[in-house]
């Protein structure tokens, strides 16, 4: 693709993102509207994502991509081959060797540090768009800081359920100020979002960037008597024995049988090249691809 | 045993050569030729170019091409093409006066100067299928007769020197641009504009009718359709004047409106606008329409809540490239999500579960 | 225009800024930690980082504020053929360049409610850059960091208006530090 630019992107519409992020550092939580561009992987598919990846990657880094915690899901492929071939980085599927990570609806198990940066792809930015439709109007809720809407919605959850009924894009408090959404990640995430790494959220087709910095308060919005709880399917990984990591479930025969093994694959195999096994799995041997 | 699924990497390639092949179908059939596209289907061709927001009608047709005929996958190749490309500067807006119409139809007066043309239009055609088609025949030349030489006027024109029809303010200022900044409402006349032009005509279309059918009728005529050649120039700074880059076929159409007046202003009719590349009326009338029915607010009209007159609900779900996007993404793996929401589902129903037990006893 | 404003570019603009953008987002990220950035050469009096800085994020889409001693010719002319950033008055600045004494703090956008991005950046040459000074705390400090800063008072209002404000960046030689509008100091 050589008669395209490093990084696919024209340097114009870099420095019109980069600028974007910047905004969104200073003001942690708040949807900088960006001038998103068309790219040429669909709407929906992670243009956001890709077009903030494009904007920070340098020839230097090794970058990682993930959907659904998996390095082999096709759409992950798809955005890394991508990278490859415009900006001619390195790629690895082990999060400790990543220095950016692009991630749909997933945060790795294993620690992120300082010197890495998570990049989520993000469908809808706004956390009160399915209580109130208007752009214009959400906008000047965040502006006042109204967002009473939120917390109506999840009390008449629990009055109704008993319990919160939202189990992923579970919406957060930034510093005290933004209520944001962390993109659709399981809850089970919500408590790594204060972390070590940088970590910016790209939505092209919303045309929304925003941004936490290190070590940002985060808070899972809840009330005193039903306190957020961060939950997983009650099993552990059948393949290398995982207590405390996000578990896909799979349907293994005709008869409807489960299975459940960890979302993230590398820390799986990590963990079974460490010799640990789970009730389906062996031992492992072979390559690490 | 259990060996985790793999292979992302094999199937996405397997899948592209299968596309590829099936792309070219029955290799004992003739291979389909770009300029072929370009020449026998061309009202595909221009529709790509409109929705695709660039006036080219060759990668228009190698986009036909390369989507197997699906016009909005083919929109979206010449979309993610456009973004790439450097802007040099802005044309001089076009002057539609000067168009040499092959087409010019009006419904508001029987004749005017420059006479009604009715062009190559479907209209009066029998929607009858032609068999002989089938058979590869030749065309028979059709009549030609001189076009206008001279700029023709446009009808709304002559509305307007009897003042009965609303004056547009002269507005000189540099028209956003959608493709370079963040939609922002309330968008301005210009920006709506340019959003319609670019929209779905499915969409525009189907908008455009409700406004027919009572939701927020405004009452149109089509004052003037025209479709024709234009000259595009473009102002050389080093120069000092505007030299013409090239030319380009459009589509505009002019509707007057129901009147409005008040107890400062005599009753006068409105105007709604349409403009397209190509030969493409459907749009530009659909446009008319709903540009019309857009601007509610500064002709001082009520909002009745018509899904055509929210500018924010027609503005944000006009674009097919956005909207097929998004529609489709939800076939992507979501397992993640739909794994908390199991579990959240099988833990309200063990609770309910327990209750219902614990009230029984 | 002389011919010094044609030189003192990037070289190779795609790899030389994506390079410089990282340090310039790591330092916003990680307000008060020093880094260094490389590939503008800037006519005096601005430097190396400043100058990086705006090679990176300016273009005619950004209106530029020169505080005086800035707004002198070499400057001017090198920033127009680089970016082609439009010279504007504060109130109407995306960035501004300048040294502390004569940025017009008040004059600059902060941002609205409901836009608190459209606030201008300063970038603020200082004569010294070092890790001491200030004690600073908020997002992007684990605990605590301290930076040399030329004040406290105007900081400290500043991040009482968050979300709005402005954001800082404190250049020396060819080394930048970052001050967001989320940053507490004392």
């Amino acid at each position: 693709m050589s008669e395209y630019n490093f990084a696919y992107l024209d340097e114009q519409t870099k420095r019109m993102i980069r600028r974007a992020i910047l905004k969104g550092l200073a003001t942690p939580g708040y949807q900088v509207p960006f001038a998103s561009r068309e790219m040429p992987m669909p709407y929906g598919w992670g243009t956001g994502g890709v077009q903030v990846s494009a904007a920070i990657l340098t020839p230097a880094d090794t970058l990682k991509v993930i959907d659904q915690g998996a390095d082999d899901t096709t759409n992950a492929v798809s955005i890394r081959r991508f990278f490859e071939k415009t900006a001619a980085v390195s790629v690895t599927e082990a999060t400790g060797d990543a220095s950016v990570i692009q991630t749909r609806h997933r945060i790795p198990e294993e620690r992120l540090r300082e010197d890495q940066i998570i990049v989520y792809q993000v469908p809808i930015p706004e956390p009160l768009r399915f209580l109130e439709p208007s752009e214009v109007e959400t906008r000047k809720m965040h502006g006042l800081e109204e967002y009473g809407l939120m917390h109506v919605k999840l009390y008449e959850d629990i009055s109704q359920h008993g319990a919160i009924a939202t189990a992923y894009a579970y919406p957060v408090k930034v510093e005290g100020r933004y209520v944001m959404d962390p993109s659709p990640i399981p809850k089970f995430d919500n408590p790594k979002l204060e972390m070590a790494a940088i970590q910016l959220f790209g939505a092209g087709r919303e045309q929304r960037i925003y941004a936490i910095p290190p070590y940002t308060k985060v808070v899972s919005l809840d009330f005193e008597d039903h306190p957020f709880e961060p939950t997983k399917a009650d099993h552990a990984c059948d393949l290398c024995a995982a207590e405390n990591s996000y578990l896909d479930e799979l349907i293994t025969d005709d008869q409807g049988s489960r299975m459940f093994m960890c979302s993230d694959t590398d820390y799986c195999a990590s963990r079974r090249r460490q010799g640990h096994v789970g009730v389906k799995g062996t031992v492992f041997e072979g390559s690490a691809t | 045993m259990y060996v985790a699924v793999k292979g992302g990497e094999r199937a996405i390639d397997n899948a592209h050569a299968w596309l590829a092949e099936e792309r070219r179908g029955d290799t004992a059939i003739a291979e389909i030729s770009v300029a072929q596209i370009r020449e026998q289907l061309t009202l595909a061709v221009n529709r790509v170019m409109a929705e695709g927001s660039l006036f080219d009608p060759d990668l228009a047709a190698l986009a036909i091409k390369q989507a197997r005929g699906d016009l909005i996958e083919a929109i979206f190749l010449i979309r993610a093409y456009r973004t790439t490309l450097p802007r040099f500067g802005g044309a001089v807006p076009i002057a539609t006066d000067n168009m040499t119409c092959d087409r010019r139809v009006s419904a508001t007066f029987k004749d005017a100067p420059g006479g009604q043309i009715l062009g190559p239009t479907f209209d009066y055609t029998h929607r009858l299928l032609d068999f002989k088609l089938a058979a590869e025949g030749e065309v028979p030349d059709a009549t030609e007769v001189l076009t206008r030489q001279d700029a023709t006027p446009h009808i709304m024109d002559f509305l307007n020197r009897e003042d009965l029809v609303q004056t547009e303010p002269f507005d000189d200022t540099h028209p956003p641009d959608l493709t370079r900044a963040p939609l922002e409402l309330p968008a301005t006349r210009a920006l709506r504009l340019q959003s319609l032009a670019r929209g779905d005509e499915g969409f525009i279309l189907g908008m455009a009718y409700s406004t027919q059918r009572g939701y927020a009728r405004n009452h149109a005529f089509v004052a003037e359709l025209r479709i024709g050649i234009v000259p595009v120039e473009l102002e050389i700074p080093e120069l000092g004047f505007a030299v013409e880059i090239g030319e380009i076929q459009i589509t505009e159409c002019e509707t007057v409106n129901q009147f409005k007046g008040s107890k400062t202003e005599p009753p006068q009719f409105t105007r709604g606008y349409g403009l397209v590349f190509g030969m493409s009326e459907r749009k530009a009338i659909s446009m008319a329409l709903v540009d019309r029915a857009l601007r509610w607010k500064e002709l001082g009209e009520d909002f009745v809540g018509a899904p055509a007159q929210d500018e924010e609900f027609v503005l944000y779900h006009a674009d097919n490239i956005q909207a097929t996007g998004f529609l489709e993404h939800i076939k992507l793996p979501h397992y993640v999500d739909f794994q908390s929401e199991l579990e959240l589902i099988r833990k309200l129903r063990r609770e309910a579960a327990a209750e219902t037990q614990e009230a029984a006893q | 225009m002389n011919g010094l404003a044609l030189s003192g570019g990037f070289v190779d603009g795609p790899i030389q800024s994506a390079q410089a953008f990282r340090q310039i987002m790591t330092a916003m990220a990680r307000p008060g930690e020093i880094l260094d950035v490389s590939g503008a050469a800037p006519p005096a009096p601005l430097s190396i980082a400043a100058g990086t800085i705006l090679l990176t994020l300016c273009d005619p889409e950004t209106p530029l504020f020169l505080a005086p001693g800035f707004d002198i010719d070499p400057v001017r002319d090198w920033i127009t053929f680089h970016t082609g950033a439009p010279f504007v008055s504060a109130g109407d600045a995306q960035f501004a360049v300048g040294v502390w004494k004569d940025l017009p703090i008040a004059s600059f956008p902060i941002g609205t409610a409901e836009y608190p991005d459209r606030s201008t950046t300063l970038i603020v040459e200082v004569e010294d850059l070092c890790t001491q000074g200030f004690v600073l705390r908020g997002p992007g400090i684990k605990n605590s960091r301290t930076l040399s800063l030329p004040e406290t008072e105007v900081f400290a209002t500043n991040a009482q208006l968050f979300p709005l404000g402005l954001d800082f960046y404190f250049t020396h030689r060819s080394r930048l530090a970052a001050l967001p509008r989320t940053t507490k100091v004392s």
